[in-house]
This record gives C-alpha cells, sequence and structure tokens, in this order.
C-alpha cells in the first residue's frame, strides 16, 4: 500500500534544476532506498519530504508529493512546512544530537508539540529508546550529556528522537556514512526492525547497505530516477544499462 | 633519483627550514611582551602610587578638598549603577539585533547595508555618542543629567559590540543542530528559544563583557552629558521601608563616575591628589578585573556543558 508518492517532481536550488521530474511511490512499513553516485540529487530529493529545503533562501518545488490516506501535498504552498516536519521525522548523516541530556535530546520533539507531562515524556522517551535499541544502554544515564555516548549511539539517539514523536515516515540521509562497521550493523538491524511499525525512506550511497536492508530501491542519477523497483529484482536484474553499470561497479 | 634516500641532504633541509619557526616564534614573543609588559608597567606603576592610599576610609568617604579625606564612595557607586542601566539595556537590544539579523532577516542588500552600519557604529568616537546622548536623552527627552542618561548613552556606544558578538556565536553553532531542531518540527523562535539563545550564550555573554568593560572607563561621553565631578550624597536607595519598597527614583539622580573622579584628581595641582588618582585607578582596573573573571568563569560554566 502507497504511503506517499512523488508525481512529477522537479527541484530548484536557484536556477539550478536539482531534480527532475521524479515519480516514486512510498510503501507504507517498507524500506525504500535512493542509491546512486555523489551528486545525483538522492538527499536532495530526500529533504523535499519534510520540507528542509524551505530553511534556505531561493529553492523551488514543482510537483507534488502526496502522503497518504488524507492525499496531502506536502509541497502545497499552503501546507506549512511545521505540519509536514511534524509528520514526518528525519535522521541525518552525522549524528546531531542536541547539547543537552540524553533525556531531553528525545523529549525535544514532544516538548514542541506541546507535552508537559513529566509522566507521559518519560514513558514515551522509554518507548523511543527500547526502539532504537538504546534503552539498555543508556538507562542509568538519562541525564548525562548526549555528546558523552559512542557515535554510534549517539546516532541511535537521533533516531529514538525521530521515533519519539511517532513519526508516519521516517527519513534517513545516509544515517550510517559518519559510523563504524560496528555501528553501521547494528544500525542497519534496527532499520530491519523499525520497517515492521514504520515507513522507511533510506538514502545511501553504499550499495551493499541497500540490499541489505531496502525492499524497494530507487537508482537516481544527475537529478533523474534512472530505475525503481523492488530491490531484489533491481540488484539481479536491473532492466537499465545505466543501472546496471552503476551496481556492478563498472561506473561511479 | 630520489630524494628520500639522501638522508644527510633532508636533516640540512629540515634544519634550515626549522630556523624560521624559531625566527617566527622569537618575532611572535616579542609581540606578546609589548602588550603584556606596557600593562604589567602601567599597572605596576599606578598600583606602588596608589596602594599606600588604599584603606577602608578611601572606599567609603565622598571626595573632599583634602586629599587625606577624600574618598571615591560615589564614584564607585555610580559606576556601579550606570554599569546596571547599560547592560539592562545594551543586553536585551543586542541579543535581539543579532538573533534577528541572523536568524529571521532576509539575506539581502538592505541587511548587508544594516550589517555595514552596525559595524561602522562600533567605529564610531565616543565623544559623538556623548553628543548625541546630550541633544537626545538630556534635553530631547528631559531625562536630564542623571545616570539614565549615562547608562543609555553607554549602552549605545556597546550596542555594536554585543550585536557583532551575538552573531558571531551564532554562527558558531553547526547546521546540523539547528537542522535536527527543524526537522523536529519547531518553529522559529522554539529553536531560538531552546537552542540558539542557549548554545550561543556564552559567546554572547563574552562580548557583554568586553562591551562592559569598555564601558566602564568611558569618560569623554560621559562628561559630555553632563556627570558632575563632585559628587557628596549617594543616589536614592533602590529598595524602601515604606511601600511600595522599591523605588527607581536613583535612575535620576545625578552622578559621577570612576574615571571622571580620577580626571578630576589628576588636573588638580596637588601630589596628594595624584595619589588619589592612582588608587582610584588602581581600583577601577580591579573592577575590569574582576567583571573578566566573572565572563571567563561563567564561559567556562557554560562551555562544559556544550560540546559538537
Amino acid at each position: 500500500m502507497a504511503k506517499a508518492a512523488a508525481k512529477g517532481l522537479s527541484f530548484y536550488y536557484g536556477d539550478f534544476r536539482a531534480l527532475k521530474n521524479l515519480d516514486l511511490v512510498v510503501h507504507e512499513n517498507r524500506v525504500t532506498a535512493l542509491i546512486g553516485p555523489s551528486g545525483c540529487g538522492k538527499s536532495t530529493f530526500l529533504r523535499c519530504f519534510n520540507r528542509m529545503h524551505d530553511l534556505y533562501p531561493g529553492n523551488r518545488y514543482e510537483g507534488e508529493i502526496r502522503l497518504y490516506p488524507d492525499d496531502t501535498n506536502l509541497l502545497a504552498p499552503g501546507v506549512d512546512p511545521i505540519e509536514v516536519r511534524m509528520r514526518l521525522s528525519m535522521v541525518f548523516q552525522k549524528p546531531n544530537p542536541f547539547p543537552k541530556s540524553v533525556f531531553e535530546n528525545v523529549a525535544y520533539g514532544l516538548r514542541v508539540r506541546g507535552e508537559r507531562s513529566r509522566r507521559a515524556l518519560a514513558d514515551k522517551i522509554e518507548a523511543a529508546l527500547h526502539g532504537a535499541a538504546l534503552w539498555d544502554e543508556v538507562k542509568d544515564r538519562l541525564h548525562e550529556p548526549a555528546f558523552n555516548l559512542s557515535g554510534g549511539q549517539q546516532q541511535r539517539l537521533c533516531i529514538a528522537r525521530a521515533l519519539a514523536t511517532d513519526p508516519e515516515i521516517l527519513l534517513f540521509d545516509e544515517p550510517t556514512s559518519a559510523l563504524d562497521p560496528i555501528a553501521t550493523a547494528s544500525i542497519e538491524e534496527l532499520i530491519t526492525e523499525l520497517k515492521k511499525h514504520v515507513t522507511i525512506l533510506i538514502v545511501t550511497h553504499n550499495m551493499q547497505q541497500a540490499a541489505r536492508v531496502s525492499d524497494y530501491t530507487a537508482y537516481m542519477y544527475l537529478g533523474e530516477l534512472i530505475e525503481f523497483g523492488v530491490t531484489d529484482e533491481l540488484f539481479i536484474k536491473p532492466k537499465n544499462k545505466q543501472t546496471e553499470d552503476y551496481i556492478t561497479g563498472r561506473f561511479g | 633519483m630520489s630524494y628520500a634516500r639522501d638522508l644527510t641532504a633532508i636533516r640540512a633541509l629540515i634544519a634550515s627550514h626549522k630556523r624560521w619557526d624559531h625566527v617566527f616564534a622569537l618575532c611572535g614573543l616579542a609581540a606578546l611582551m609589548v602588550g603584556v609588559l606596557t600593562f604589567t608597567a602601567l599597572f605596576a606603576d599606578m598600583a606602588i602610587d596608589g596602594i599606600p592610599r588604599l584603606n577602608w576610609e578611601f572606599l567609603t568617604n565622598f571626595p573632599s578638598r583634602r586629599p587625606a579625606q577624600a574618598g571615591i564612595l560615589s564614584a564607585w557607586v555610580g559606576t556601579c549603577l550606570v554599569m546596571l542601566v547599560t547592560a539592562f539595556f545594551a543586553v536585551p537590544l543586542g541579543v535581539a539585533t543579532g538573533i534577528y539579523l541572523e536568524e529571521y532577516a532576509p539575506k539581502n542588500w538592505v541587511t548587508d547595508i544594516i550589517e555595514i552600519n552596525i559595524t561602522n557604529l562600533a567605529g564610531v568616537p565616543s565623544i559623538v555618542y556623548g553628543l548625541l546622548a546630550l541633544g537626545l536623552f538630556v534635553y530631547q527627552f528631559g531625562f536630564g543629567q542623571s545616570i539614565l542618561s549615562a547608562g543609555l548613552t553607554l549602552a549605545l556606544l556597546i550596542l555594536p559590540v554585543v550585536i557583532v558578538a551575538t552573531r558571531e556565536s551564532i554562527r558558531a553553532i553547526p547546521q546540523g543542530i539547528r537542522e535536527g531542531a527543524y526537522a523536529l518540527g519547531g518553529t522559529q523562535w522554539q529553536v531560538c528559544r531552546d537552542h540558539i539563545i542557549p548554545y550561543s550564550s556564552a559567546g554572547i555573554l563574552t562580548g557583554v563583557i568586553i562591551g562592559m568593560a569598555r564601558a566602564i572607563g568611558e569618560t569623554a561621553p560621559v562628561i559630555t552629558i553632563g556627570a558632575l565631578t563632585f559628587i557628596a550624597f549617594l543616589p536614592p536607595a533602590p529598595v524602601g521601608a515604606e511601600a511600595p519598597f522599591i523605588s527607581f527614583d536613583w535612575v535620576m539622580s545625578p552622578f559621577t563616575v570612576m574615571p571622571i573622579q580620577m580626571f578630576n584628581w589628576t588636573s588638580r595641582p596637588e601630589a596628594a591628589f595624584l595619589q588619589n588618582a592612582a588608587a582610584a585607578g588602581f581600583i577601577l582596573v580591579l573592577m575590569t578585573l574582576a567583571m573578566n573573571g566573572l565572563a571567563i568563569y561563567l564561559r567556562y560554566r557554560i562551555r562544559r556543558n556544550i560540546k559538537w
């Protein structure tokens, strides 16, 4: 079932057309991976989903991203980007915990939504930390600064922060590119676990990672969507020559 | 043809390159010493002249015609109160301006012009601020020759410093932190209140104290607006025994400040007054150092919890 769909999406940084007429369906409770060489626009595409580009001047969207079941166009001028960000969470490339305590980091999204009850906060934070497979490691140090955690723990804390607000889609922007192989493995395992309840869209420049964690894969090149399909099919039997060159390592 | 093999030549090359390390280290040290030694000499000279004059009465006496009985009570109280008013106006105005320019204002030619103006404002001679304040605060607004006028004048004087410090420390916050907060659904104000302001507060504080340390020694603008050189009374107390207990009459009171008291004493012919001036100068430097020390301590306290 479709959770979201990009329809004829183009994106401009000023006059530069970074995304060209993309169409893509994001399936509910599945992992969709965006792959492609550096500069192909995969992060730009991801950042359209939570209107991150609105933070900077001179950016412009064309086309639509529909979010279901309510069929809201996330890019419509009348839709507040803050409303969009309340529905979709994002995990960034480099772990970016706030210089606050572990507790406050996970609590922030809830506080923004007006949650004041200490009890409700504590419950939701515990659930989110469980969800991010971090609870056992931090349950005794909830009030310590988040930067005392290791890089992998910090990234899982950022995942917990994103989960705490019960997002409809979880956006991952190369979440393991700043992590070592062991931390990477734990994040990948976590993504597989999370997709039981959440729809996930992940950007990665690691093809093996896409093959390991995703159900659907989109290959992008120079702002265009070259091929999109079920991950196993795309990796084993790509329909497009360009995709084949890329995933077999002849290019990129 | 391999460079790496000729070890003697490589070592000689390194040695000759390292000579410049030593040359620069010496130049740098010499440059550093100019500043350090000048300050030490000035401070020591003032301390030697002034310390013998320091006693409790010097701090608790009003100025007097007799140098031995003259004190700096009205001057240091005046300085403290003027600084209070300065901080009260300069901090909120400067911080709000800095945050607005960094986080809210669109980046276009209007904000560019404003930015150039703020930088230029920092270079305007302080006497010009004094003249502006004389016309505006003292006469136009009718604040008179009061602590309020002086505080407002010095607040204007240090405003550019506070604005620039605020902007610099906001710019030091990584964009990833900002994006993380926005991605959770924060509004601009929520992001500013919960993240930008707390994380930049150490830098802002430093800017405020640097500005205050400049303002505490300013003489020209305070003379221009008519600070008196002989004040033998204190402003009304801010807390009273009768309702409403808190009074702001002191802001309208005439006043003097430390540099003016010093200036007054140095222009007297008697040597004993020069000694008074040195003692007052010593106290003024101590006040500045105490402020800087407080800034360093607070910055350390805040920065300890902030890393990225």
